[in-house]
C-alpha cells in the first residue's frame, strides 16, 4: 500500500478553500467529465447524465425563447406605433429579456450552490432548465427585484426544504410565478402587464394589453371582434404573434421543442397526449353545454396550455412517476386548466394553477396505481 | 413446446469483444482459491489446515448455519494459504493443484433410483450443495426445507456471456442426470427455460422429466429471476430453487461418473482481451493464468471475473469466482473527456436514449470503459427503468424503498422475486448513476436480517 501523503488540493475537502469544494466541482465537471469510474454493481454505463438530460430540455426550449423575443418587440411596436426592421425588433425584445434571465439564473443557482455546499453535496444540474423556463413565463416587464424575491422564495421553500433536486413536488418554476401572482397581483395583471413599454411611453388610443385568453371569457365574439391592435385570427394565435408571457405565445415554437423532446424521450408523451385530450373533452363539453362558445380546439391555442403541456406538466420530479398514473395526471391537467378557464373570468389562465395542483395530487395518483397494481397481483397469485 | 415467454421489454449492451467460438486453452491451475464471499451471506466455517492433502472433491469449507452443506475443493493438491481481511473473515483458501487431478470417488448413482434424502445427501456431500441458490434472497439452499419448484435458464443473455450451447456441448447427458436429481427435490417439479431463437437446434429442447418453458426477448430474457416471475411469481412465505445450467451438468457429472469435475469452459471477453476465446479451466484459477490474454503493462486494466453487469472485480492477482464462466476485461476509464455531456455527438459512447446519436449505428460495438459518464444524483426520471425491466413491478419504487430500509414496503414492491442481477440494466441504464444493485443487496440484507 501506498502511503497516503499527499496534501489535499487547495479545493479539495480538507484543503484550505474545502468549503468551496462543491462551487469548484460544479464548474469542473461541467467543463469535463469526472474520471470516476465504478465501484460497485455493473462495471460500465450508459454514456447519458442528467447534464444531457437537462440540456436537451434547454435545446428545446430555444425555439420559444427566440420567438419570445421577437414577439416581445414585435407587440411592443404594434402597440406604441413604433417602426423597427426585423433586427431591431429583435433587439428590443432581447434586452428587455436578458435581464430576466440574468437574475433568474443569479439567483437561483447561488442559493443552488450554496445549499450544495452546506450539504457537501455536488450541484445538481435540475437549476438549468428551471432558470431558463422561469423568463418564458412571467410578463416581460415584471420588476427585478420582485422577480428575486420569487425565485429565491420558489427555489428555498419549493426544492432545497425538500432536498434539492428529484425530491421537489412541485415544479420551482411555476412556483416561482404562482408567488408573484398571489403575491405581487399588481404585476401579474391590468391591461399593460403583457406589453413590454420603455420609460415614458405609452399605448397607442385603442391598442389594448389584453391577451387573446382574456378576450375568450366574452366568447369568440369577444376574440374575433376586440379590434385589438393585433390579429386574433387563428393562424396568428397558432404562431404567437400575440401578446402574452414571452414563451407562451408560439404553438409553433413550443412544437419543436415537443418534438425534441419526445424524439430524446426525455419528456412523457403520454403527459401531453393525455393533457391534449382532458382539455379538448372540457372543452368540448363546454360547448356543448352551452358555457362557452369558444370551440375545444382553440383553447389548445390560447394562453400558457401549450408552453404548460410540453414544458411544465412532463417536469419528471413532479408529475406521475407511473406510466398508468401519467396518463390520469396528463389527462387531470388539460381538464382542469380548460375548467379554471370556464368557470372563473376574473383570471382566465388556469395552465398554472392546474399544473400545481396535479403536482400535489401526483404521488397519491402513483399510490392509487401502485396500490391496485399490487393488489391486483396478490389477487392473481391466488387464484393460480 | 408448452408456451413461449415473449418480453418486450430490455437492452442488449452492444460491448465490443465477443468471443469466438473456439477453445484457444486449456489451463493447467496452478494455484485455484475458493472464495466464501462468491455465496451471498455465507458464514463459512474452515475444514482444513494449510498443508493439508485435498483431493478433488475433498471438504474444504462448511456453512456454519446449516454444517451439512459443504464446499470441497475444485482440484486435487496441498491447502497453501488462507487469507483472511479484516476481523479474521476468511477470503480465500488457496489450493496449489498438483499436476493431475485425482478425484475423490463418490461412486457412480442413478438418481431416478433414489429417495429424495439419499439424491439431497449425495449432493451435499459432493459440495455441489451451494450451487442451488434459494430465492428469495439469493442464498445458498436450505437443505431442511423443500421448494415450490426449482428453476434452470439454459440461456444467458448478459452481455458477452458464454454460450450454454457452445459450453455444454455433449454435455447433455449429464445435464438430463442433473434434471432428473434435482426433481427429485421438489414436488413442483424442474422448469427449464430455452431460448426460443435457437430452441430447434440446440439439444436442450430434449430434456425430459421438466416443464420446458421457451422465451425470447433481450437482456435480461435469460436472468431466471425475470423468467421465475412469468411462469409463478414469488409470494410472500414461497421458496424456488435456482441452479445454472453449469451446475445442472456438474451434478449430472457427479451421479454419471461419481467424481466432482468442475472444469468448465470459460469465456475470456470484453474490449480489452486479446482474441476473445474460451478457455478449459476449472473455476477459482488466477488470473494470471489467462496472460495471453491481455496486456496490463500501462495498469489501466479491470479484471472482472463474470459478466460486464453482475461481475465481480478481482484485480490482476485474483481468482475467478466459483459461479462465473466469463471473464470480461476493461479499460478503467479515468480519463477526463472535455466537454462530454456537451458535445452532440459521442460517436464511440453508447446510450440506450436517443439523447446521442448512438442510435444511428445499431449495429455498432463499443469499447466500453468503467468510466461513470456523470456524478451521482437523486433520482429525476422516471420512465428508463421500467424499459430495461421485463418484470409486473415498479422499480423505482422498490429501491427507494430499499434505500428508506421499510420492510413493508420492500415485500409490497417485490423485494422476495428479485436479485441485484435483475435491476443491473437499471443500473446501467440510470441517469442518476446510482449503484443499484448496491441499494438491492442492502435491501435484500435487511430483510435477512428481520425475517431471521
Amino acid at each position: 500500500m501506498e502511503e497516503n501523503t499527499k496534501q489535499p488540493g487547495l479545493f479539495e475537502k480538507g484543503g484550505k478553500l474545502g468549503f468551496l469544494h462543491s462551487t469548484v466541482d460544479a464548474f469542473d465537471t461541467f467543463l469535463r467529465v469526472p474520471g470516476t469510474v465504478t465501484t460497485k454493481g455493473a462495471h460500465v454505463r450508459d454514456s447519458i447524465d442528467l447534464k444531457r438530460v437537462m440540456i436537451l430540455v434547454v435545446i428545446a426550449l430555444v425555439p420559444a425563447a427566440l420567438f419570445g423575443m421577437w414577439n416581445v418587440g414585435y407587440q411592443h411596436n404594434l402597440a406604441t406605433g413604433a417602426q423597427t426592421g426585423f433586427w431591431g425588433t429583435f433587439f428590443f425584445g432581447f434586452w428587455k429579456v436578458l435581464p430576466l434571465f440574468v437574475v433568474s439564473y443569479l439567483v437561483g443557482l447561488f442559493i443552488e450552490f450554496a445549499f450544495a455546499q452546506m450539504h457537501g453535496e455536488e450541484v445538481n444540474e435540475g437549476y438549468l432548465v428551471s432558470g431558463f423556463l422561469i423568463p418564458l413565463i412571467v410578463p416581460v416587464d415584471t420588476p427585478l427585484w420582485t422577480l428575486t424575491l420569487a425565485v429565491a422564495f420558489a427555489v428555498i421553500f419549493g426544492k432545497e426544504v425538500f432536498g434539492g433536486t428529484g425530491m421537489n413536488f412541485l415544479n420551482p418554476a411555476l412556483l416561482t410565478r404562482a408567488f408573484l401572482f398571489f403575491s405581487y397581483p399588481s404585476v401579474m395583471s391590468g391591461s399593460e402587464t403583457w406589453i413590454a413599454l420603455k420609460k415614458g411611453e405609452a399605448l397607442l388610443d385603442g391598442a389594448t394589453g389584453a391577451t387573446p385568453l382574456s378576450l375568450t371569457t366574452e366568447g369568440m365574439d369577444g376574440l374575433v371582434n376586440s379590434g385589438a391592435q393585433y390579429a386574433t385570427d387563428m393562424w396568428s394565435l397558432f404562431a404567437g404573434t400575440i401578446p402574452g408571457s414571452v414563451g407562451e405565445t408560439s404553438v409553433i415554437a413550443i412544437l419543436l421543442g415537443a418534438i425534441i423532446l419526445l424524439w430524446t424521450g426525455v419528456a412523457s408523451w403520454k403527459i401531453m397526449l393525455s393533457s391534449v385530450i382532458g382539455a379538448l373533452c372540457v372543452g368540448w363539453i363546454g360547448t356543448a353545454a352551452g358555457v362557452t362558445d369558444v370551440p375545444a380546439y382553440v383553447q389548445l391555442l390560447l394562453g400558457g396550455f401549450a408552453f404548460g403541456t410540453v414544458f411544465m406538466a412532463t417536469d419528471p420530479v413532479t408529475s406521475a412517476q407511473t406510466e398508468l398514473g401519467k396518463w390520469i395526471y396528463g389527462f387531470l391537467v388539460g381538464a382542469l386548466c380548460i375548467t379554471v378557464r370556464l368557470f372563473n373570468p376574473g383570471y382566465a389562465e388556469g395552465m398554472m394553477l392546474a399544473i400545481l395542483l396535479m403536482n400535489t395530487f401526483a404521488p397519491l395518483i402513483d399510490y392509487c396505481v401502485t396500490s391496485s397494481a399490487i393488489s391486483r397481483r396478490a389477487k392473481k397469485a391466488k387464484v393460480a | 413446446m408448452s408456451n413461449n415467454i415473449d418480453l418486450k421489454r430490455g437492452l442488449d449492451i452492444p460491448i465490443s469483444g465477443a468471443a469466438a467460438q473456439v477453445t484457444s486453452k486449456t489451463i493447467v491451475p496452478d494455484v485455484v482459491a475458493l472464495k466464501p464471499t462468491d455465496f451471498h451471506g455465507l458464514v463459512p466455517r474452515l475444514l482444513v489446515r494449510e498443508g493439508d492433502k485435498v483431493l478433488a472433491g475433498s471438504p474444504v469449507m462448511s456453512d456454519k448455519q446449516s454444517p451439512d452443506v459443504l464446499f470441497t475443493s475444485p482440484v486435487s493438491g496441498t491447502v497453501e494459504q488462507i487469507v483472511r481481511g479484516d476481523k479474521r473473515k476468511l477470503l480465500e483458501v488457496r489450493i496449489k493443484a498438483d499436476e493431475t487431478t485425482s478425484y475423490l470417488d463418490f461412486g457412480v448413482k442413478n438418481p431416478q433410483n433414489m429417495s429424495e434424502d439419499e439424491v439431497k445427501a449425495h449432493i451435499l456431500s459432493s459440495g455441489l450443495w451451494p450451487a442451488i441458490i434459494q430465492r428469495p434472497y439469493g442464498i445458498i439452499a436450505n437443505p431442511q426445507i423443500q421448494p415450490k419448484a426449482i428453476f434452470i435458464s439454459a440461456f444467458s443473455t448478459a452481455p458477452l456471456a458464454a454460450d450454454n450451447e457452445y459450453t455444454l456441448a455433449g454435455e447433455f447427458a449429464n445435464v438430463q442426470t442433473g434434471v432428473n436429481a434435482l426433481a427429485k427435490l421438489s414436488k413442483g417439479g424442474v422448469h427449464v427455460c430455452l431460448n426460443a431463437k435457437t430452441v430447434s437446434s440446440s439439444p436442450f429442447h430434449k430434456i425430459e422429466n421438466a416443464v420446458l418453458h421457451t422465451v425470447s426477448g433481450k437482456h435480461p430474457a435469460g436472468n431466471v429471476g425475470v423468467q421465475i416471475s412469468h411462469i409463478a411469481p414469488i409470494q410472500k412465505g414461497d421458496t424456488v430453487w435456482t441452479v445454472s445450467l453449469l451446475f445442472v451438468a456438474a451434478i449430472g457429472r457427479l451421479f454419471n461418473q461419481g467424481k466432482v469435475d468442475l472444469t468448465r469452459k470459460i469465456a475470456v471477453v470484453g474490449p480489452k482481451a486479446i482474441n476473445p476465446s474460451y478457455v478449459e479451466a476449472v473455476p477459482g484459477i488466477a488470473i494470471k493464468d489467462l496472460a495471453g490474454f491481455y496486456d496490463n503493462s500501462a495498469n489501466d486494466l479491470r479484471f472482472v471475473s463474470g459478466d460486464v453487469l453482475t461481475g465481480t472485480s478481482v484485480g490482476q492477482n485474483g481468482f475467478t469466482g466459483f459461479f462465473d464462466d466469463t471473464v470480461t476485461l476493461l479499460h478503467e476509464g479515468t480519463e477526463r473527456e472535455i466537454l462530454g455531456w456537451a458535445k452532440p455527438f459521442r460517436f464511440n459512447q453508447f446510450s440506450s436514449t436517443r439523447s446521442y446519436f448512438s442510435w444511428l449505428t445499431p449495429s455498432k460495438k463499443y469499447d466500453m470503459d468503467t468510466n461513470v459518464h456523470g456524478g451521482p444524483r437523486a433520482f429525476v426520471v422516471s420512465d428508463v427503468y421500467g424499459k430495461v425491466l421485463p418484470m409486473d413491478i415498479f422499480p423505482v419504487y422498490l429501491i427507494k424503498a430499499c434505500l428508506a430500509g421499510n420492510i413493508d414496503d420492500m415485500e409490497k414492491f417485490g423485494i422476495y422475486e428479485v436479485l441485484p442481477e435483475d435491476l443491473a440494466l437499471c443500473e446501467f441504464v440510470d441517469p442518476s448513476k446510482n449503484d443499484i444493485q448496491d441499494i438491492i443487496s442492502k435491501g435484500i440484507d435487511k430483510m435477512l436480517k428481520e425475517m431471521a
